[in-house]
C-alpha cells in the first residue's frame, strides 16, 4: 500500500518546507501532497487551517512555492502532487496555473473544491498538459454520482474517509469498507484513503481494502512548534521522518 | 465629500430567469465546494423546486409572514427629506419594521419550512453583525428547532446585543477565533459544522452567496421585499418608480428588492457598496466596483482578493456590509449593465443615520444608511416628478452604540 504524507508549503518557511521533502522521500513517501496555503480553506480542520495561517502570515507567495517544488522535485524520487484551492487556479489563470505547475514539476493536483460536476473543462486541460487531476468521493457521494466523478478522474481515486473536514479521528467511518467495495467496481485506479488517519493501526485495517493512505493533519501538527521557536528545525525534521517512516513501513509491510 | 454618480444613461439587459440548473446567473454562480456537501446540494435544489410548487407550502410562508413577521411592511413617502432635497420623490420601503428589527427574516422562516419539509433535524447558521443570527434564532426558537449560530469572536465583541438575544432564543452561539474573526470566517466555520453534520442538519446562509442554490433560495425568500413595493408604488403613486436604491454586502435585500423590478426596463435599480475609509484595499468592502472575478465560499463571482487569490480583508462602518464578496446573481447585473454599482464611506453612512433620524423620526441601520446617503444626492439631481424607492433594510438600534462612540457621545 502507498504511504502519501501532506504538508503545507511555506509553513514555517519555503527552505524548511524542501528539507521536509526530501525527509518525507528518505522515509519512504510513494508520493508526497503539498498543500498550497490559502485563507478561506472550507474542506480543511484546524490543523492544516492553522498551518496555512502561519504560512501566509509570512507572506508565502504562489511564485516562490513553484521555486521551490521545481528545484525539489528535481532531487526525489516522489512525486509531488499540488493541493489548491480553485480560487487561487482561477486567479492565477487557470492556464497559466497548469502550465507553471507541470514546469515545477508536480505530477497532478487535487482541487478540493472544484467538484466533478465543475471539473471537466479543467480535466482536459490537465489532460492535455499530462498532468493527473484527482477527484475526490465523499461519503455522502451516491453511486451514481460517483460514476460520473470517475469519469474525469485519473492517477488515483481520493476517498474521503469520514463526512467532515480534515484532521485526526480515532475511529473511520463503518461505511468505508463499503464506499471502498463499490469504488472498485466502478474504476481500475488505485483508491487512496484520506481524512482522519494518523495512526499504523488504521492504515493496517485498510489493508486489501486501499491501495494508499494519506496522512495530513498528524503530520502538519508537528510543526506547530516550529512556530514559536525556530531553532528547533532540526529535531522537529527528524520527528516529522520518524513518524513518517513508522507509517510508511506500515503501508509498506 | 462626493458621491460618484453615473454620467452614462442606463442600458442594461438582463433576465429575471436565471439561474439555469446549474445555478449559472450568465457565467456567475455555479458550485465550488468539497464533494462531501455537493449531494445535500443537489437534495436541496430538488425540495426546494418541489416546495416553490406547492400551494400549501407558500400559503403557509405567507401566513407567517402576516402573522409572525408583520409583513406587509409599508412603503412610506419621506416627505421632509423629499422636501429638502428639492427633487425626486422619496419612498422608504420599511424592512426595518418586520420582526427582528430586519430583512433577515424573510428568508429564514422561508428556510426553516424548508428544514422541516426535508426532515433536518437541527439548523445551523452562520452571522456577521447577528442580525441573520438573531433571524435564525428567531425561526428556529418558533419551530423548536435545535440551532447552532457561528459567529467571529471580533464580531460578538462588537454585537454584544445581539449575542444576548440570540442566546435567549434558545440558540448556540459559537464563537469562531481562526482568521479575520469575522463574517468571512464564521461561513467558513458553518461550512465546515455542516461537513460533517450534513445528513441531519440544514445549513440557513443569509446570503445570496454560497454555492447554488442558496444564491436562488435567498434571492426568492427575499424577494417578497421587491414584490410588495412594486405593487404600493403602483397603488401608492399610479406608476413604478423611476429608480430602486439598497445597499449591497452579499447583497440579500438588495436581490430581494431588485428582482420584481429587473424586467421593468424603465425602472434604473442602483446598488450602494460600502465605501469604508476610502479606495485603498482593506479600507473598504467595495467588491463590485473594486474587485475582480474570483471564487469564494463556493460561488463564482467578484471577489476582493489579491494576486494569488487569498481573500482581502475589507472595513466598513457596518458590521452587515463587511464581506469581502457579493452574490453571484450581482456580478451578473453589474456585467450586463442592469444594476448600476456606487459607494457610499464610513462618515457620510454614519452622519446619514442622523440625519434621517432627526428629519423623518426613522433611525435606519448604518447599512440602510448607505443606500439612503446615495438616493438622498440623487433626489436632487432628478426632476420633482421622479420617484426613488430606497429599502430601508433593518433598524438602527443595534448600531447606537457604535454610532455614540464614533460620534463622540456617550450613551
Amino acid at each position: 500500500m502507498a504511504f502519501m504524507p501532506f504538508i503545507a508549503a511555506g509553513d514555517p518557511d519555503l527552505p524548511t518546507t524542501a528539507r521536509l521533502l526530501k525527509e518525507l522521500a528518505a522515509s519512504g513517501a510513494d508520493l508526497i501532497e503539498v498543500g498550497f496555503p490559502y485563507s478561506d480553506p472550507i474542506a480543511d480542520g484546524p490543523v492544516i487551517q492553522a498551518s496555512y495561517t502561519r504560512a501566509l502570515a509570512k507572506h508565502v507567495k504562489l511564485k516562490e512555492i513553484f521555486v521551490t517544488i521545481t528545484s525539489v522535485s528535481r532531487e526525489i524520487q516522489s512525486p509531488l502532487v499540488g493541493m489548491v484551492s480553485y480560487a487561487i487556479i482561477f486567479r492565477h489563470g487557470i492556464d497559466a496555473f497548469v502550465q507553471e505547475a507541470k514546469a515545477a514539476g508536480f505530477a497532478g493536483l487535487i482541487v478540493p473544491d472544484l467538484p466533478g460536476d465543475e471539473a471537466s473543462g479543467f480535466a482536459a486541460l490537465m489532460a492535455k498538459h499530462e498532468l493527473d487531476l484527482i477527484q475526490l468521493v465523499a461519503p455522502t457521494t451516491p453511486p451514481d454520482r460517483a460514476a460520473k466523478i470517475l469519469k474525469h478522474a485519473t492517477g488515483f481515486v481520493y476517498c474521503i474517509a469520514v463526512a467532515g473536514t480534515t484532521g485526526v479521528r480515532k475511529e473511520l467511518a463503518p461505511q468505508l469498507a463499503e464506499m471502498l467495495k463499490s469504488l472498485r467496481t466502478q474504476t481500475a485506479l488505485p483508491l487512496a484513503v484520506g481524512f482522519g488517519i494518523s495512526a499504523p493501526d488504521q492504515i493496517h485495517h485498510l489493508k486489501g481494502k486501499a491501495d494508499g493512505v494519506i496522512v495530513g493533519s498528524a503530520i502538519v501538527k508537528l510543526l506547530e512548534n516550529l512556530a514559536s521557536d525556530p531553532s528547533k528545525t532540526d529535531a522537529v525534521l527528524r520527528d516529522i521522518g520518524s513518524f513518517a517512516k513508522t507509517l510508511a513501513d506500515a503501508a509498506h509491510t | 465629500m462626493s458621491v460618484a454618480l453615473p454620467d452614462t444613461p442606463f442600458s442594461g439587459h438582463a433576465t429575471s430567469r436565471v439561474p439555469d440548473a446549474e445555478g449559472r446567473f450568465g457565467e456567475f454562480g455555479r458550485r465550488f465546494v468539497p464533494e462531501t456537501l455537493m449531494h445535500a446540494l443537489e437534495e436541496l435544489t430538488v425540495e426546494y423546486a418541489k416546495a416553490k410548487a406547492d400551494p400549501s407550502f407558500q400559503k403557509q410562508l405567507d401566513g407567517l409572514l402576516h402573522t409572525f413577521v408583520g409583513r406587509p411592511n409599508p412603503l412610506y413617502f419621506a416627505e421632509r427629506l423629499t422636501h429638502e432635497c428639492g427633487g425626486a420623490q422619496i419612498y422608504f420601503k420599511r424592512e426595518d419594521l418586520n420582526h427582528t428589527g430586519a430583512h433577515k427574516i424573510n428568508n429564514t422562516i422561508g428556510q426553516t419550512l424548508l428544514t422541516l419539509r426535508m426532515g433536518k433535524k437541527r439548523v445551523i447558521a452562520e452571522t456577521g453583525a447577528g442580525q441573520h443570527g438573531v433571524a435564525t434564532a428567531t425561526a428556529c426558537a418558533r419551530f423548536g428547532l435545535p440551532c447552532v449560530v457561528y459567529m467571529g469572536e471580533e464580531d460578538i465583541r462588537r454585537q454584544k446585543l445581539n449575542v444576548f438575544i440570540m442566546r435567549t432564543m434558545g440558540a448556540e452561539v459559537r464563537p469562531v477565533t481562526s482568521g479575520s474573526r469575522t463574517l468571512r470566517d464564521a461561513i467558513n466555520e458553518a461550512m465546515r459544522d455542516w461537513m460533517a453534520s450534513v445528513e441531519d442538519t440544514h445549513y440557513i446562509l443569509g446570503s445570496v452567496v454560497g454555492p447554488h442554490p442558496f444564491p436562488m433560495i435567498v434571492r426568492d425568500f427575499q424577494s417578497v421585499i421587491g414584490k410588495e413595493a412594486r405593487a404600493q408604488c403602483l397603488e401608492a403613486t399610479g406608476r413604478l418608480p423611476d429608480e430602486v436604491v439598497a445597499c449591497v454586502g452579499g447583497g440579500s435585500n438588495s436581490a430581494g428588492m431588485f428582482y420584481p423590478f429587473v424586467d421593468d426596463t424603465t425602472v434604473e435599480l442602483t446598488g450602494v457598496e460600502a465605501g469604508g475609509r476610502g479606495p485603498k484595499a482593506g479600507d473598504h468592502a467595495s467588491t463590485l466596483t473594486f474587485g475582480n472575478k474570483g471564487i469564494l465560499h463556493g460561488t463564482y463571482s467578484y471577489v476582493l482578493q489579491d494576486e494569488d487569490g487569498q481573500t482581502a480583508d475589507v472595513h466598513s462602518i457596518s458590521a452587515g456590509l463587511d464581506y469581502p464578496g457579493v452574490g453571484p446573481e450581482h456580478a451578473y447585473w453589474k456585467d450586463t449593465g442592469r444594476v448600476r454599482y456606487v459607494n457610499i464611506g464610513d462618515m457620510r453612512a454614519l452622519h446619514t443615520v442622523e440625519h434621517v433620524a432627526r428629519t423623518e423620526g426613522i433611525l435606519p441601520a448604518l447599512e440602510s444608511s448607505h443606500a439612503i446617503a446615495y438616493a438622498l444626492e440623487r433626489a436632487k439631481q432628478r426632476k420633482p416628478s421622479d420617484i426613488i424607492v430606497v429599502c430601508l433594510s433593518g433598524r438602527g438600534d443595534k448600531d447606537v452604540n457604535e454610532v455614540a462612540r464614533l460620534t463622540g457621545q456617550e450613551l
